[in-house]
């Protein structure tokens, strides 16, 4: 919880989790027909139906489908009618998740269908990302999103806090542990390749992708009855930092740990992590953020340096930390997921299955 | 479980108007949410989270731009949330800040909305190619026309009755000094006159195009307690969607929106709108939608609505007043229009809308629409707290 008084809130969890398999290029589909496939799937899990769902909350970009109100569509999709209580936030599903997680705690609704989708594929992501930057004095001049990561990057290696070959270790790792994911884009042996912007390499950078994914929430006894090892939502919180790059001190991320200690995740160890790090040199500022040692699985479905679908690639954080949960590979989980340049944007949410 | 009551503390917007040259967006939005917290005598301090709401990002050609104005707003080390659903999302936005304080997840939220749509080209913003979709080269006002229409055959109504709602809410806006249009010289003859632009649609009842933030204090009932001025107290809220076009869908009077209000008179006990609500403000973008939504809301029985507005129940001296600010009619910084409505009602019941103030306000409707009539975002607020 992230109040600041302790309430008898009703208990949370994610109770069901489906994703796409994420791909370079979707020509053949639509953003709707990519998401159709996760919503049958993850209402199958549980054997409801939208009319079920007492609200529905989903997270995309104009921006990345190219036209005004894309998100209209998808609700075409889900199939509203009768018509559903509904809202959408430009904003990674792990924000849609939020959003819910709060309908739920006021006891409005009992369950929740959240989902998130991109497809990076149709444009250049690195050029489109440059208008999420200050549109007066830093867009017009079009810097990218692998340069300002190369910034950040940079001034860890400055700081005594990584080096190149620390970083080529995560990118490695990533997608060495991602063989198991049948669902990420790269796997097994990537070459850390050439120098995209000084001192990130190929390696050092996520793959462009489409893929979408959802969530089903539900409330106490209904999540007990919807899935045999519910993960509860223990605490969830996000935090944002200022925008300039210059105000920032990009070898930390202190809107990381506040999000986390909201959360609640340091009141006990975590056996497994999910961390939204679209670069390698991302997950050295988390960990350390989070105060993660090595006895932490840290993103074993290879994290966003193996699958890094625009807007779902935080969702799918939570979703496959819960996955763990609810397959028993894990006990008390926590999932991260990040938005804006160099970490400016972050949620932190501690999951935990009931002891076996 | 019991749910934390949401009291509105402050309320701040910018003068509304074509192009606010003067500011840059992080301008304008910090120009309403000063004044919000000016009026709740707070300081960004006192702020737990700031939701934020806008319509499309194409339309001032910004991507995400809550990353961009998390400074301006305060929210460095807060957690911000941006909402959008498309034209209802400045009263979605207010919906989602009101459940962060009602879950008692924190205690008192900043929500804003805006639009500066001299940035960019809403017309353009709204008409980018789709692959295999049919264009909407006509802009907005060419696809709700034909709903007009059909509202027109089907209730009887006269074609004098836009006009009168044009006229109306003009009137209203030049008692409200925030009002982008104010048109000194209206007459009903004028709006009559005015060149059609799609039939039956008039250029004098359309909204204008306009750059403006609207902002709003909520805050729990402890924060209630300290605020210098009455809040306003909200009775009910809630959101409903529906497909943008199918078999079946009634798009004069959709169903999203009927069980919208269905919804939120539950939470606020009303029985009978027409009795137990003072005043609305509804979102009316072209002139016709005052009647329309009359019967949606249930203030009037289907084909009835226009016989309040011909009957001048409508008006600000009237029996049921409707967008006494002067509506979207007379303002339409489109992301947030919305929460204008929404934060209206909350001036009425507060007593705090000046020279467009409803005498006896108790309770008043805030209502947002948006897509093609398919979101739905509506509030009843009091100047009583709820009892529960």
């Amino acid at each position: 919880m992230t109040s600041e008084e302790p309430s008898g809130v009703r208990d949370i969890a994610v109770v069901a989790f489906a994703q796409t398999d994420v791909r370079r290029t979707t020509d053949e589909l639509s953003e709707v027909e990519m998401l159709m496939p996760v919503l049958h799937s993850v209402l199958d899990r549980t054997g409801l139906k939208t009319a079920d769902m007492d609200f529905t909350c989903s997270g995309s970009s104009d921006y990345l489908a190219g036209r005004a109100f894309s998100f209209t569509l998808a609700l075409d999709g889900v199939g509203a009618w009768p018509p559903i209580s509904e809202s959408h936030v430009e904003m990674d599903g792990a924000w849609a998740l939020y959003e819910a997680w709060t309908k739920l705690l006021t006891g409005d609704a009992d369950t929740a269908l959240v989902y998130s989708y991109g497809k990076s594929s149709p444009g250049s992501v690195r050029d489109v990302l440059t208008r999420q930057l200050d549109p007066y004095y830093v867009a017009p001049l079009w810097p990218d999103s692998v340069a300002l990561a190369a910034l950040q990057a940079q001034a860890l290696i400055d700081a005594g806090d990584t080096d190149e070959p620390a970083l080529a270790a995560i990118g490695a790792r990533s997608r060495r542990v991602a063989t198991l994911n049948s669902r990420a884009q790269l796997r097994g042996s990537v070459p850390q390749g050439d120098y995209v912007v000084r001192p990130l390499r190929t390696g050092d950078c996520p793959p462009v992708g489409d893929g979408a994914a959802a969530v089903i929430l539900a409330a106490g006894e209904r999540a007990r009855a919807l899935c045999s090892r519910p993960a509860w939502i223990r605490g969830i919180d996000h935090r944002i930092e200022a925008h300039a790059l210059g105000v920032r001190d990009l070898t930390d991320s202190p809107s990381t740990r506040l999000a986390a200690e909201k959360a609640g995740a340091f009141e006990r160890p975590v056996d497994t992590a999910e961390l939204h790090a679209p670069f390698s040199a991302q997950e050295v500022v988390l960990r350390k953020a989070l105060r993660l040692n090595d006895s932490v699985r840290v993103n074993l479905s290879g994290g966003a340096l193996a699958a890094n679908p625009m807007m779902a690639a935080g969702l799918i954080r939570i979703g496959e930390a819960a996955a763990r949960i609810h397959r028993g590979e894990s006990d008390r989980a926590l999932a991260h997921a990040t938005s804006g340049p160099c970490l400016q944007q972050n949620l932190v949410a501690v999951l935990e299955g009931e002891p076996r | 479980m019991s749910k934390e009551p949401v009291a509105v503390v402050g309320i701040g917007q910018t003068k509304h108007a074509a192009a606010r040259r003067d500011v840059s967006i992080a301008g304008l939005v910090r120009e309403a949410a000063r004044r919000a917290l000016d009026d709740a005598e707070l300081t960004w301090a006192d702020v737990d989270a700031v939701v934020i709401g806008k319509a499309p990002d194409f339309f001032e050609g910004v991507m995400m731009p809550e990353l961009y104005l998390a400074d301006a707003l305060g929210a460095v080390g807060k957690p911000m949330l941006r909402v959008h659903t498309a034209g209802s999302v400045g009263g979605s936005t207010a919906l989602v800040a009101a459940n962060l304080v009602a879950a008692r997840v924190h205690r008192t939220v900043l929500t804003l909305a805006f639009e500066k749509q001299s940035e960019s080209n809403a017309m353009w913003g709204l008409s980018l190619p789709i692959p295999f979709q049919q264009p909407l080269l006509a802009g907005a006002g060419g696809f709700f026309a034909p709903h007009v229409r059909a509202y027109m055959r089907r209730s009887g109504a006269p074609d004098t009755v836009g006009s009168l709602v044009a006229y109306k809410d003009r009137r209203n806006a030049l008692k409200n000094p925030y009002a982008h249009l104010h048109e000194h010289d209206i007459t009903l003859e004028k709006v009559q006159s005015s060149p059609m632009l799609w039939d039956p649609i008039r250029y004098s009842e359309t909204c204008p195009s306009s750059d403006g933030a609207c902002a709003m204090i909520l805050t729990d009932r402890a924060g209630a307690a300290r605020a210098p001025r009455p809040p306003a107290w909200m009775l009910g809220g809630a959101m409903r969607s529906e497909p943008t076009l199918f078999a079946g869908k009634d798009a004069v009077s959709p169903r999203a929106g009927k069980d919208c209000a269905a919804d939120v008179y539950r939470q606020a006990g009303v029985t009978d709108p027409r009795r137990d609500i003072d005043a609305v403000e509804m979102y009316v973008p072209f002139s016709w939608y005052e009647p329309m939504w009359l019967e949606n809301l249930g203030f009037a029985d289907e084909g009835e609505g226009w016989k309040l507005t011909e009957a001048g129940v409508t008006e600000l001296d009237g029996d049921l007043p409707v967008n006494m600010s002067g509506g979207v009619l007379s303002a339409n910084p489109i992301g947030a229009s919305g929460m204008i409505r929404f934060a209206e009602a909350a001036l009425q019941v507060r007593g705090q809308a000046g020279e467009h103030q409803v005498e006896r306000a108790r309770r008043v409707l805030g209502h947002a629409y948006g897509g093609g009539s398919q979101f739905f975002s509506m509030w009843l607020v009091g100047a009583a707290a709820p009892e529960s």
